[in-house]
């Protein structure tokens, strides 16, 4: 639609600032209060920009957290584990459902869509009871090693790009004596390096964000992921110190925002194409 | 079969390979014994010992499951639509113009990217009632209406008064809405221009351009984001359980099902009626989205049908 009048223009600009405000408030919000002495935090009417930057919120609230560093270290140990589990394991049963023709595949994949409506809740007292019995609770265990069995997200969206490239690509690799393994590597894989970008940047993601699997799997402080971390600093906190609050959650979320911005291209089409965008 | 097919399928099976454990041991294995579990007394320490329906009579008797129930209809009945209303009108506002897309787009879609336990933290500042930035900012313009009428309106603590809890946990999760914003926004992108040009030709305005044009082309997007919404918004977890420090919030207003299903395993180590909710929340879900399936047959187009 582009021919738009000026009025129409300036409405619609405006509409887009005001949401824009809307939706970068609660950031400017949090990096506001992390900055606070606590006495401000408490002001009336709020002020955006505190009287005296306090940066010493950040040490202070990594100290009160007592593991951080561990806590983060933790996060990024199970982040790489569980990329390398998704990557590996989403590819090839992703080749395995669109490079390939075999009877019933188109069956079985239904299947694998169908298992991405099971919610976590419902399945999660048996997982548990299963890893208990192996002896897993209290260990990263839980966390990573499922990833080495492909995700049913993971393993539609890097279809999708697998279906996207010719057929021909394939047959004259199998015509020069190319093993599909040989295919799948030598072929397949090197011209899908933005997807696999796409699988490894949300498998990240979702782990950093995980709550509900480090809140049931981990049991000892000191292994906490951030996120259950920065929980478990909230209700010792009881919400009142609400300047080391924000310090902390400001740490949480920057490592996101830092992946995000540099790999922001991968990201938005990795999205768009998980609505079924080709 | 001839030898190729058989071939293929062996090392179709065999690309996929990980996939079949993980679907067997992960999925297929624990929902199962899910179904079984909640027809047991079962703890986990010790072993299951079956007992029929009572875990379904003990919830059809058990008032707070019929809180976390209503409380999880209710939330996902105004999430889901305000959530499809609040991307789809920001993609549409984002197609009209080039300039300041990226940007835009950007800015919409980062608070999606936050940690849900961070984005529980932060929202409950955010609502605190007397210095939170939304009562900071409706206040005073209550305040003016208050000075003209001679009414005396106050915005509410949102997540310390019962009625108003569940929106505190709405206003949380509508910021996250990036996700679908982007995905309507590639939608919209792909609406063949010639429609809009034809039916400017023929003197169309923007509404029936919208209706007759816009929401019949993206309807596959409007039908995914709508069971992704439906998925989510009936596991809703974290954002009310790290608000509430694992409770449930002011008169149980902040209880969902899965809450419950929580609280109930590793709370009250009571797997078995932990599974028996799990139970009803899958069946809730698979009856809602055939429902949603169905009524999409009817009103989705697929280009090329």
């Amino acid at each position: 639609m582009a021919r738009t009048n000026l009025f129409a223009r300036i409405l619609i600009y405006s509409a887009l600032i005001l949401a824009a405000i809307a939706f970068l408030a609660p950031f400017a919000w949090m990096v506001s209060t992390s900055l606070k002495p606590l006495n401000e935090t408490m002001s009336l009417p709020p002020r955006w920009i505190p009287n005296e930057i306090h940066w010493e919120n950040y040490p202070d609230a990594i100290r009160e957290m007592r593991y951080f560093w561990r806590y983060a270290g933790n996060s990024l140990l199970l982040c790489l584990l569980s990329v390398v589990g998704t990557v590996a394991s989403s590819a090839l049963a992703a080749y395995g459902f669109s490079r390939i023709e075999w009877k019933g595949r188109d069956t079985v994949f239904v299947i694998l869509l169908a298992t991405m409506m099971i919610p976590f809740p419902v399945v999660m007292v048996p997982i548990y009871g299963l890893f208990k019995s192996l002896g897993w609770i209290g260990t990263f265990k839980p966390l990573w090693v499922p990833t080495f069995f492909a995700g049913a997200f993971n393993v539609f969206l890097l279809r999708q790009f697998f279906l996207g490239l010719p057929k021909d690509i394939s047959e004259a690799a199998r015509i020069d004596g190319c093993s599909e393994i040989g295919i799948f590597f030598r072929v397949i894989l090197p011209l899908c390096k933005p997807a696999l970008l796409v699988v490894a940047l949300f498998q990240f993601l979702h782990t950093w964000n995980d709550f509900l699997g480090p809140l049931i799997y981990l049991t000892e402080q000191k292994d906490f992921t951030l996120a259950l971390g920065l929980q478990s600093f909230q209700s010792q906190q009881g919400g009142t110190a609400w300047h080391h609050l924000m310090a902390a959650s400001t740490l949480v979320v920057l490592p996101v925002i830092a992946l995000f911005f540099f790999t922001q291209k991968s990201f938005i089409e990795g999205i768009a194409t998980s609505g079924g965008k080709n | 079969m001839t030898g190729q097919e058989r071939h293929n399928l062996r090392v179709g099976l065999l690309f996929i390979s990980p996939w079949i454990v993980g679907f067997l041991v992960l999925c297929a294995y624990p929902l199962v014994s899910s179904v079984y579990f909640s027809l047991c007394d079962y703890s986990v320490l010790s072993p299951a010992v079956f007992i029929g329906a009572q875990n379904y009579r003990d919830l059809a008797a058990d008032e707070v499951f019929w809180t976390a129930l209503y409380n999880t209809f209710f939330f996902a009945a105004l999430a889901i639509p305000l959530g499809l209303l609040v991307s789809l009108s920001l993609a549409v506002l984002l197609n009209f113009e080039a300039r300041g897309r990226g940007f835009f787009r950007t800015v919409f879609f980062l608070p999606s990217l936050v940690p849900m336990v961070c984005l529980a933290v932060l929202w409950q500042w955010m609502l605190n009632g007397e210095l939170g930035l939304v009562n900071s900012t409706i206040n005073p313009v209550l305040d003016v209406f208050n000075h003209a009428l001679g009414t005396h309106w106050q915005a509410p603590n949102w997540l310390a008064e019962a009625r108003y809890a569940k929106w505190g946990i709405i206003f949380t999760v509508l910021w996250g809405v990036g996700n679908a914003v982007v995905i309507f926004l590639a939608g919209l992108q792909d609406v063949p221009r010639h429609l809009y040009e034809s039916a400017d030709i023929d003197g169309a305005s923007f509404w029936q351009k919208t209706l007759h044009i816009t929401l019949p082309v993206i309807s596959p997007v409007i039908y995914f984001n709508m069971i992704m919404g439906l998925i989510g918004s009936f596991q809703v977890f974290a954002v009310p359980y790290v608000m509430t420090g694992g409770g449930d919030g002011p008169g149980r207003s902040l209880l969902f099902l899965a809450t419950y299903l929580y609280q109930n395993a590793f709370d009250y180590w009571n797997m078995g009626y932990a599974c028996a909710i799990g139970v009803i929340l899958f069946a809730i879900i698979l009856l809602l989205t055939l429902f949603a399936t169905k009524l999409s047959e009817r009103h989705v187009y697929y280009a090329g049908k």
